[in-house]
């Protein structure tokens, strides 16, 4: 097996010298994916070794030597894997399913009008921050952050929308942003937003 | 859009540890290596690597990826 300094020089090399590396590299991952992912079959832990292979082949110019290299192709691997792993879990699953279930809205709500007196102003918070929503959020971030509320992986929010997740995490941080500002233009402190 | 009471306290933990400022889920996959190896050995987290901490904190599938991570780590 390679020593961490080689593996650059080895992955880059001739034909042969490329070959063995990969085949390495493949061994590597395959006995820490097989831990990482131990309640998966062999088939998924062999699909998910394949496609991170070729990931980490073709993104080498990426690797930066801030971290041993065995590491950095793990965290590729691990992703590799996390990500096929949402997907069949939430493969039935569609956005509209998940936007679309207000089934315990009421109750939500029945809950906070219920509660004593005392808490009043977490009462005024629950209205304020619906109201937020409707008013200063657009349709695309009220979905996407009620997916994701709804516990549906950010990468599987942007598989149904055409993009990915990067780009679904950078929405939500922009509703987030700007829910958190108005509540605080409203007037309320860190303290207030805490879970009831 | 209405929320359930555990959605809202979810949305306000969310709020909670927005940022001005927050790394990405790729910032954070090319700064993870780096990160991981750093919190194995013990040591305190450099300035550069606060914002991969901070959205590990917000970041559950960004987190459960670290976790997983961590652990093929230690069995090396």
């Amino acid at each position: 097996m390679a020593v961490e300094s080689d593996w650059i020089e080895r992955l880059s090399g001739e034909l042969s010298t490329r070959g063995a590396a990969l085949a390495d590299l493949r061994e590597l991952l395959l006995a820490k994916l097989r831990h990482a992912f131990a309640s998966s079959g062999d088939d998924f832990i062999e699909d998910v070794t394949q496609e991170a292979l070729l990931k980490i082949h073709g993104s080498i110019d990426a690797f930066e030597g801030r971290s041993q290299f065995t590491t950095w192709a793990l965290t590729i691997a691990v992703r590799v894997g996390y990500t096929e792993l949402r997907r069949l879990r939430w493969k039935d699953v569609s956005l509209e399913q998940v936007t679309g279930n207000t089934d315990a809205i009421d109750a939500g709500r029945v809950d906070s009008q219920n509660e004593p007196a005392a808490s009043a102003i977490r009462r005024q918070l629950v209205e304020d921050i619906h109201a937020i929503i409707e008013e200063k959020l657009t349709e695309k971030q009220r979905d996407v952050l009620q997916a994701e509320l709804a516990g549906m992986p950010q990468e599987e929010i942007g598989r149904r929308l055409g993009t990915n997740r990067n780009a679904i995490y950078k929405l939500t941080y922009d509703a987030r942003k700007k829910l958190k500002n108005e509540l605080e233009r409203r007037g309320y402190s860190k303290e207030d937003l805490s879970p009831a | 859009m209405d929320l359930s009471k555990e959605k809202v306290d979810a949305l306000l933990s969310f709020l909670r540890q927005t940022k001005d400022r927050e790394a990405t889920c790729e910032d954070c996959l090319s700064a993870m290596a780096e990160f991981a190896e750093t919190h194995l050995e013990g040591k305190s987290i450099p300035e550069s690597l606060k914002a991969i901490e901070d959205h590990l904190e917000i970041c559950g599938e960004c987190k459960e990826e670290f976790e997983a991570l961590l652990k093929t780590l230690r069995e090396l």
